[in-house]
């Protein structure tokens, strides 16, 4: 029997998978479709201090191996996962979760974590600081290593629960980004979020996506989601969860080569709902046929 | 909710309309105007397309080839496999539809109308139904309708086939209490003006299509919904035009 739990800040999680922030709710519609507690944890919708009905439609645009969103952090507010969502949450899922949050200002982000510090069921929070999709919030925190860090700080300072950063790709050095959350006492790093992208119709001339532009996930950025990890795990000593198109277990595998000590599934939930389910299903096979006994042994393990 | 189907039938019906019957299990299928999503390969996203009919075995779609994903599905032959999530949406609300409702579909928007009509004559229901087209080389289903025992009246936009106009201006002279409709989002907002209660169905561009990305929400008076889940079909008075 091979070994696949690891261990997130002392959370102990039964396998490394973990659906991404927004491509899984707050976990009801999969709870429909099987147990979902086989997953590792998962990442809920990006909650915001304020409900937010998002961006104009449409706000998908299809890609080679891949798409583009611009739903713009669409949720009911913090308030509201806290009372509604977060309550129902525990009626089928008993593991501890991981609440994504995100604001337009440092006080924002504050706010929201604290609410979230104080549900049980929040095992660690990650802090989007990379959301391509909202004008002035997200990503502009994400983009500097002083922003980042500012937020990074004035969260860590108002909570106990263990701090993700989220980052961006869309940025010149994301090791840098990366490196000033760490020194601003993060206790962890997830990357990447999306990319920045743009689909036109020929036909009309004219952005698919009425934002214009969006953010790219899918199989097609997955070379470099798992480039950026290696980068940053070489250049940070705290846990990492990487993502970015990975779609099944020998995915998972390399993320976690190239450093990544937990992995979050976006897109392919979107495309198969049953995604993550397969990809922990055939995980121990991968890991057999591979030689790898205890997953967590291969975390950083490239040099 | 994911079925392997295959396909038993696929055949143009007018211009770039195509007819595919699949067959498979069609269980998780409950109300007349949900919809099925597609996995095509060489698509990263599936196509969300409208069910037509369907008994336990098989179900009938009609679908409009409007860019490289419906090219690629109309040119599928008999006994390819398709990876399908079945049962998306809510569909119509049959019991709220009275005995003669008018149903009003404007091109790719009458295929879910079809399956409302058997379903409301099987249950003894005498609904009327307006067909809308731009032309007659784009006219399909006629024959389908009238042997549900149903005479459909048929506008068509330049006169070509049925009679001229739009499908509003065939509504004229039916009591409208009560109407369903499917089609382009002016045509619903049209109908549903001459409408004194009814059920709309809409169209919006998705992801997932069962509820998970938030890609296809609209506001209605009563908050978002998102047309894949707590959609595609809005009541009249839920609906912010």
């Amino acid at each position: 029997m091979v070994d696949t739990s690891v261990i997130l800040s002392g959370i102990k999680l039964d396998n490394p998978v973990i659906p991404a922030s927004g491509t899984f709710g707050y976990g009801k519609e999969f709870a429909e479709l099987y147990d979902i507690n086989i997953l590792g944890s998962f990442s809920f919708k990006g909650t915001t201090k304020e409900p937010r009905f998002g961006n104009p439609q449409p706000r998908i645009a299809e890609c080679y191996s891949g798409m583009i969103n611009s739903v713009g952090l669409q949720n009911p507010g913090v308030d509201a996962v806290s009372a509604k969502e977060l309550k129902e949450l525990a009626t089928f899922f008993r593991k501890p979760v991981i609440a994504n949050i995100s604001g337009f200002s440092v006080e924002e982000f504050v706010d929201c974590a604290k609410i979230m510090d104080k549900e049980e069921q929040v095992g660690i929070i990650e802090v989007n600081v990379s959301c391509p999709n909202v004008h002035n919030g997200g990503m502009s925190f994400g983009v500097f290593p002083e922003s980042a860090a500012e937020v990074t700080k004035a969260v860590k300072s108002a909570v106990n629960k263990p701090v993700y950063i989220k980052l961006s790709p869309n940025v010149t050095d994301i090791t840098q980004i990366a490196k000033a959350c760490e020194e601003s006492g993060a206790d962890g790093i997830s990357l990447i979020n999306t990319l920045l992208g743009m689909r036109i119709d020929i036909n009309r001339r004219k952005p698919v996506i009425a934002n214009k532009l969006g953010g790219f996930s899918g199989p097609a950025i997955f070379p470099v989601a798992v480039g950026m990890v290696y980068r940053v795990a070489k250049t940070v000593n705290i846990p990492i969860m990487g993502m970015g198109g990975v779609s099944r277990a020998e995915d998972v595998i390399e993320m976690m080569m190239a450093g990544a000590a937990a992995v979050q599934v976006g897109a392919a939930n979107l495309v198969d709902p049953y995604a993550c389910k397969n990809i922990i299903e055939s995980l121990p096979g991968v890991m057999e046929r591979l030689g790898i006994e205890k997953v967590s042994d291969i975390i950083g393990i490239v040099e | 909710m994911e079925e392997k189907f295959v396909v038993l039938e696929n055949r143009k019906l007018a211009k770039d309309i195509f007819e595919m019957k699949l067959s498979g299990n069609t269980k998780a299928l409950k109300a007349p105007g949900q919809f099925i999503n597609i996995k095509l390969e060489g698509f990263f996203l599936r196509r969300p397309i409208s069910v037509c009919d369907w008994d336990e075995k098989s179900i009938t779609i009609v679908y409009k080839v409007v860019g490289e994903g419906t090219r690629f599905m109309s040119e599928l032959e008999k006994g390819a496999q398709l990876n399908i999530l079945s049962g998306l949406g809510n569909g119509f609300d049959v019991k709220k539809c009275g005995g003669s409702p008018v149903l009003v579909g404007g091109g790719v928007g009458i295929p879910p109308m079809y399956g409302l009509a058997k379903v409301l004559v099987n249950a003894g229901k005498k609904p009327q139904v307006v067909m809308g087209f731009n032309s007659a080389e784009d006219v399909f289903y006629e024959k389908e309708f009238k042997a549900l025992g149903i005479e459909p009246v048929i506008m068509t936009v330049d006169g070509s086939f049925g009679k001229k106009g739009l499908v509003t201006d065939g509504m004229k002279g039916l009591s409208c209490d009560y109407v369903c409709a499917c089609g382009p989002e002016p045509m619903l907002k049209a109908v549903s003006e001459l409408a004194c209660d009814g059920q709309f169905s809409f169209e919006a561009r998705m992801a997932c299509g069962f509820g998970a990305c938030m890609g296809c929400s609209c506001e209605t008076k009563y908050g978002y919904k998102r047309i894949c889940k707590d959609g595609p079909v809005l009541f009249k008075e839920e609906i912010k035009w």
